[in-house]
């Protein structure tokens, strides 16, 4: 197996534990941290074949993985803020239980 | 394929594994937070050293500091009675599965495909500067932009709404 395989099985890996993560935890916070997993393994196939590409001096790739790391943290600090808001308003995190938009 | 990315890749997906499947919230934060310390260390072993150093900046300054107030913020380290896992736990654990054999059998099926061993690129920090003020310098402005407005509005949607009571 050539390295680039090697981590691309990596990443589809991470980005599996993550989306299965996100699908199946109650609490929406867990539902994040399973989105940044997906983020980050997308980050790793971006870095991968930046570093295996024929001209690796262009930057391309691993300058859109650290957009993309700025890009997840606004991410994180939206979504975790709107957790707090939620439970706030719902006094819960349960995802299973926060079946309406109206409160 | 040395030895080190194997041990990398295990202490990666293991910890994602973890985060995922442990009932105790605090728990999951600390073991994504080991995930994402092993990614920057595969960002290093990729010889991408400002993306593994920003990943650490980022992830384990930052983020992983935010779900943990998060988590305490919430009571999310409680554990509910009900379980952790959702409902339909097991169509997300299919869904899963399938999209990481879709995945694998694309990569496997292109190996022969891929490019093999390259130099390592020697890329100077001298050189990502010049190219984040030359050729990036549009994204990178839209990226600050981005940020200020997303710090304004964690900061607007997490506030104390006047008037209401405690």
């Amino acid at each position: 197996m050539t390295p680039l395989a090697g981590y691309l099985l990596v990443a589809a890996l991470v980005f599996a534990v993550g989306l299965a993560g996100a699908l199946t935890r109650r609490n929406a916070i867990l539902v994040l941290i399973g989105i940044e997993l997906m983020l980050n393994a997308a980050n790793l196939n971006l870095v991968a074949f930046w570093r295996y590409s024929p001209h690796p001096e262009l930057l391309t790739g691993m300058m859109f993985a650290v957009f993309s790391i700025a890009v997840a943290a606004a991410e994180a600090a939206v979504g975790l803020g709107l957790v707090i808001s939620i439970y706030r308003h719902a006094r819960t995190t349960d995802l299973d239980e926060m079946n309406r938009m109206k409160g | 394929m040395n030895v080190v990315f194997w041990i990398l890749a295990v202490i990666t997906v293991l910890g994602g594994l973890t985060a995922v499947t442990l009932k105790n919230t605090v728990h999951c934060a600390l073991a994504v937070t080991t995930a994402f310390a092993g990614l920057a260390l595969l960002f290093l072993q990729l010889d991408a050293q400002f993306a593994g150093f920003a990943q650490i900046l980022v992830y384990i300054g930052a983020v992983a500091i935010l779900v943990v107030f998060a988590i305490l913020l919430t009571r999310g380290s409680e554990t509910p009675a009900e379980g952790v896992f959702s409902r339909t736990w097991f169509a997300g654990l299919l869904i899963a599965a399938a999209v990481f054999a879709v995945l694998g059998w694309a990569v496997l099926h292109s190996v022969a495909a891929l490019p093999n061993e390259s130099a390592a690129p020697a890329v100077t920090v001298l050189q990502i500067g010049t190219a984040l003020m030359g050729r990036y310098v549009l994204p990178l402005e839209i990226v600050a932009l981005l940020l200020t407005a997303a710090m304004l509005g964690a900061v607007i949607v997490a506030m104390h709404e006047k008037g209401e009571q405690k």
